[in-house]
């Protein structure tokens, strides 16, 4: 039987890539106080599961690294070595370079040798810096790291699994000088053996693997019968193995039981083997001759020849043998009560209705007859099995090979690329939503069965049952789009680590605080404000927080605080960043504002806080005096904004100066789902996203300009924006040109503003997005569509595409464009 | 065909060693921890059980003291399977009254000889 060990590579790559996160978290917990012996053992446990992982399934060079880390940690963990700040960064390293190399495990190929090697070196480095860990850091990688097959661990496993074939071979023609290899076992269990749960016969099972085995019963010690506990082990053997088989594998057998008995190896040679050793050939040549033979002679026969022929050689002779011998073993494990019984297959109940007293079986009174049945016992054993143990003992050597060889982790394309994990409680809601619609559903078809428009009490049940259709089908809705949804902790999960690099890099002192992390939200949100959020972060640790003196000199606490908090507001999810830094600089923000024309000096003054504040996201600006390659050079406002904008959220500041600024960012928990605005235009009806809504207006002619020919601008308050006539850019008749007789309704998209012209604005609803580019051809000014109550189809106004419609000049209206 | 309490806080590994088991025709019982294992090991009788040593909640040395103090399992077999090879941490088992170990990393066949060789 060969398993493919690749069917279990993903389940190792997710739980590792778990485990690694958990480590990161501990670790950076561990550096902010006393050291916290239970975060330690969980960063150990990590490390020591991905080391036993990988080493399990042939990812060789994790298995090194994490070997060393995994002994670092040891050291962490029993209190021999202190954790250090420089110990937790170069663990922090080590981790994240674990999480490449699972990366590229999971992609098929290997982290550069060179990459590893330095981050070990350095770990070893810093094992090494301490005498008491040399040692086991040299020796530990080669033995440990060694692929499964090529380990030889469970040394009993292999030894039958090379024994086997072996004695097939040399059994028909045995070494007349080797003929005096083998073992003699005095083997006496002290009285708890049974109690480990091992067996005795198992044991003298697995000897009779590496070959022929005599066996001679000590009773001596058996009690009285009254006297007897039958937990007790009282018996104890001499077995003698005849194998060419080296001291380690005689002593892998009873590897489990060292030190629950008195055990003695010897080699075979001297004086007292010669009865076995002479009777060897004799047994070789003349097998057939068994009935007669003595004991080790047929016993020889038995394990000298294949396997295969040992039952026949045995079953003859002893027909009892063979069933007995199982049937005790299999006991034991259910039933150890008896434990002469179960222990010694055949010696037991053999000698005991034979022998007299009990006690005068000493040694060997009649060693050629007595044992007779015990080897024979023992031999039987061996063969019994050979149709499945030589086929699953030999694999090892066979296959284990082939397993680890391959070291090619199964070019397996990433299988969560699209995929979320959902835990049950989602699921079962959903199952039992669908169960209600059902009955809901059988409801209504009955009461549409028999349905009579007059009778009042039917329509009366008629409406319940939709207003239950009504009240399962919002909540199944709900729990659909529930699934999509994942604790913001997987978006802020990042940021200890950062913030900490960070303030390090920036010899700041700085905590973080993390709040409303199971606040839930899209997966596709989350996946797309992941980017924007730690630009903002990383803001406000670099400019935001101040240097400890500062911070000192001005009256507050060395440490400064940032702070991420999550919650639910309405059908949107807020997210604030908070810090208690120095709070923006008005004058400078203007002063830059004004340098850069996109400020009058004139009105600077009178320009107010939020403003001000909302010009730092206009493109290329950057307040930085000296710009750091922590948060780069102020390109990314804007685009942070743009990526908020096109998630259909919104950002605001707050701030003030000396005590910190306050971002909060608002976004709608779903992108399936719009809140709109229906306007009407022409008798069609379009919907616009409500967030990029700024206000809607009556036209006061006076305020219309025309430009340069035909493009118009209104004028609001002091800002001009230009107007877009939408019936012109979808070729419709609207119910009025004259503008007065319509809306305005003032957008915003992209950072600029527009005056839509429609006829008239309906209700607000919220909407379900169906992609237009999916069903039909991406268009701009349109960024989806969506079906109406009544059945009708709208269109949903991409706003800032309008905007570059309206701004190009050869207008390509939609309509031309889809034509 | 045994029944085996497969106990192992890494997913991967339960898989790897509840699968192998499974192939060789045992019926396998999987528990991710200690005390998930004790609770599956008393509710109903396993053959033998093989569990990892270090895991979080119980780790697997006071799950085989705890279960040696059962009598249904006072000579149950209970193999460690520990990735240190160290002696001490295999005598750690021992003491706790664990029949023997298995060393990590092992392949499936390395897997099922030594459970052929505990089940016989």
């Amino acid at each position: 039987m060969s398993i493919d060990v690749s069917q279990f590579y993903q389940t190792f790559f997710e739980e590792s890539l778990e485990g690694l996160d958990s480590m990161e978290a501990a670790l950076l917990g561990l550096d902010t106080g006393a050291v916290d012996l239970d975060a330690i053992h969980a960063i150990f446990r990590a490390a020591h599961s991905i080391k036993g992982g990988s080493a399990t399934f042939g990812f060789t060079q994790m298995a090194e690294f994490t070997h060393v880390m995994e002994t670092l940690l040891d050291e962490m963990r029993e209190g021999r070595r202190e954790v250090t700040q420089e110990a937790v960064n170069l663990l922090l390293n080590s981790v994240d370079l674990l999480r490449e190399m699972i990366e590229a495990a999971q992609a098929g190929t290997t982290v550069d040798e060179a990459q590893v090697g330095e981050v070990q070196r350095r770990l070893e480095a810093m094992l090494h810096g301490e005498a008491a860990a040399a040692a086991p850091v040299e020796a530990a990688p080669a033995e440990d790291a060694t692929p499964p097959a090529q380990a030889g661990e469970p040394p009993a496993a292999e030894a039958p699994a090379a024994e086997t074939p072996a004695t097939d071979e040399e059994g028909p023609a045995p070494d007349p000088a080797g003929a005096t290899t083998g073992w003699r076992i005095v083997f006496r269990p002290y009285e708890h053996l049974l109690r480990t749960g091992n067996d005795p016969v198992r044991m003298f099972r697995e000897l009779g693997f590496l070959g022929e085995t005599e066996v001679t019963l000590d009773d001596s010690r058996l009690p009285p019968f009254e006297d007897m506990d039958p937990e007790v082990p009282y018996l104890a053997w001499t077995l003698v193995v005849h194998t060419d088989a080296p001291r380690d594998r005689v002593e892998a057998v009873f590897e489990w039981v060292e030190g629950d008995c008195e055990l003695d190896i010897q080699p075979l040679g001297g004086a007292d083997e010669a009865t076995s050793v002479a009777a060897d050939p004799h047994g070789e040549a003349a097998p057939e001759e068994t009935p007669e033979a003595t004991a080790a002679e047929a016993e020889t026969a038995a394990s000298g020849e294949t396997p295969k022929a040992a039952p026949e050689a045995a079953a003859p002779d002893e027909p009892a043998a063979e069933p007995a011998p199982e049937a005790p073993a299999a006991e034991a494990h259910d039933e150890p009560p008896a434990p002469q019984a179960a222990s010694v297959p055949e010696p037991a109940p053999a000698p005991a209705p034979e022998s007299t007293p009990a006690a005068e079986r000493p040694a060997a009174p009649a060693p050629a007859a007595q044992p007779a049945p015990a080897p024979a016992a023992q031999a039987a054993p061996s063969p019994a099995p050979p149709s499945s143990q030589p086929s699953t003992q030999a694999a090892p050597t066979a296959k284990a090979s082939p397993t680890p060889a391959k070291p090619k982790p199964a070019a397996r394309p990433k299988g969560d690329a699209g995929s979320i994990r959902v835990s049950i409680d989602k699921v079962d809601a959903l199952i039992n939503m669908v169960g209600e619609l059902v009955i809901t559903q059988s409801m209504l078809s009955q009461i549409g069965d028999d349905f009579d428009a007059f009778d009042l009490a039917a329509f009366e049940k008629l409406k319940d049952g939709l207003a239950q259709l009504e009240r399962n089908t919002r909540e199944l809705q709900e729990s659909v789009m529930r699934i999509r949804m994942l604790p913001i902790s997987f978006a802020f999960s990042r940021f200890p680590r950062m913030v900490r690099d960070l303030s390090q890099k920036l010899n700041k002192k700085i905590e973080l605080r993390l709040s409303g992390e199971s606040t839930e939200l899209d997966k596709t949100v989350m996946e797309k404000i992941g980017d924007p959020l730690v630009h903002l972060v990383r803001n406000s640790v670099d400019h935001g927080i101040e240097p400890p003196e500062e911070r000192l000199a001005a009256g507050k606490p060395e440490t400064g605080v940032v702070h991420l908090n999550a919650y639910h507001q309405g059908g949107n999810i807020v997210i604030e960043i908070e810090d208690d830094g120095r709070g923006l600089d008005r004058d400078k923000i203007l002063a830059k504002a004004v340098e850069r024309g996109l400020v009058q000096p004139e009105e600077a003054a009178q320009l107010p806080d939020e403003r001000v504040f909302d010009l730092i996201f206009e493109p290329g600006f950057s307040t930085a005096e000296q710009v750091s390659d922590v948060s780069g050079r102020g390109v990314g406002m804007d685009v942070v904004k743009r990526n908020i904008r096109e998630l259909g959220g919104t950002i605001e500041i707050a701030s003030r100066p000396g005590e910190g600024t306050t971002l909060t960012i608002r976004l709608p928990l779903t992108l399936a789902i719009l809140d709109g605005q229906l306007v009407q235009v022409g008798g069609e009806t379009y919907i616009l996203p409500l967030v990029s809504i700024v206000e809607s207006l009556q036209v006061d002619p006076n305020h219309l300009n025309q430009v340069a020919g035909q493009a118009e601008v209104y004028q609001v308050r002091d800002e001009f924006v230009p107007v877009v006539r939408l019936h012109q850019v979808f070729g419709l008749t609207p119910r009025s040109e004259r503008l007065e007789d319509g809306l305005l309704v003032i957008v915003e998209g992209d950072g600029q503003r527009a005056g839509l012209f429609v006829d008239d604005l309906l209700g607000q609803q919220q909407v379900v997005i169906k992609s237009l580019e999916c069903n039909y051809k991406p268009v701009q000014g349109i960024s989806g569509a969506t079906i109406l109550g009544d059945g009708t189809v709208a269109l949903i106004l991409d706003v800032a595409g309008l905007i570059r419609l309206a701004k190009a000049p050869g207008l390509r209206t939609p309509r031309e464009a889809a034509a | 065909m045994a029944k085996i309490l497969a106990v192992d806080d890494s997913a991967s590994m339960r898989q790897m060693v509840s699968f192998t088991l499974k192939s060789a025709g045992h019926e396998v019982i999987e528990a991710a921890d200690g005390q998930e294992a004790l609770g599956k090991a008393r509710s109903g009788k396993v053959d033998l059980v093989l569990t990892d040593v270090n895991m979080p909640r119980m780790d697997g040395i006071t799950l085989i003291k705890e279960l040696r103090k059962l009598p249904d399992y006072r000579y149950t077999p209970i193999l460690t399977l520990t990735t240190e090879s160290g002696t001490d941490k295999k005598m750690a088992g021992k003491e706790a009254g664990a029949t023997g170990w298995i060393v990590k990393p092992f392949s499936p066949d390395q897997l099922i000889a030594t459970i052929n060789r505990v089940l016989g």
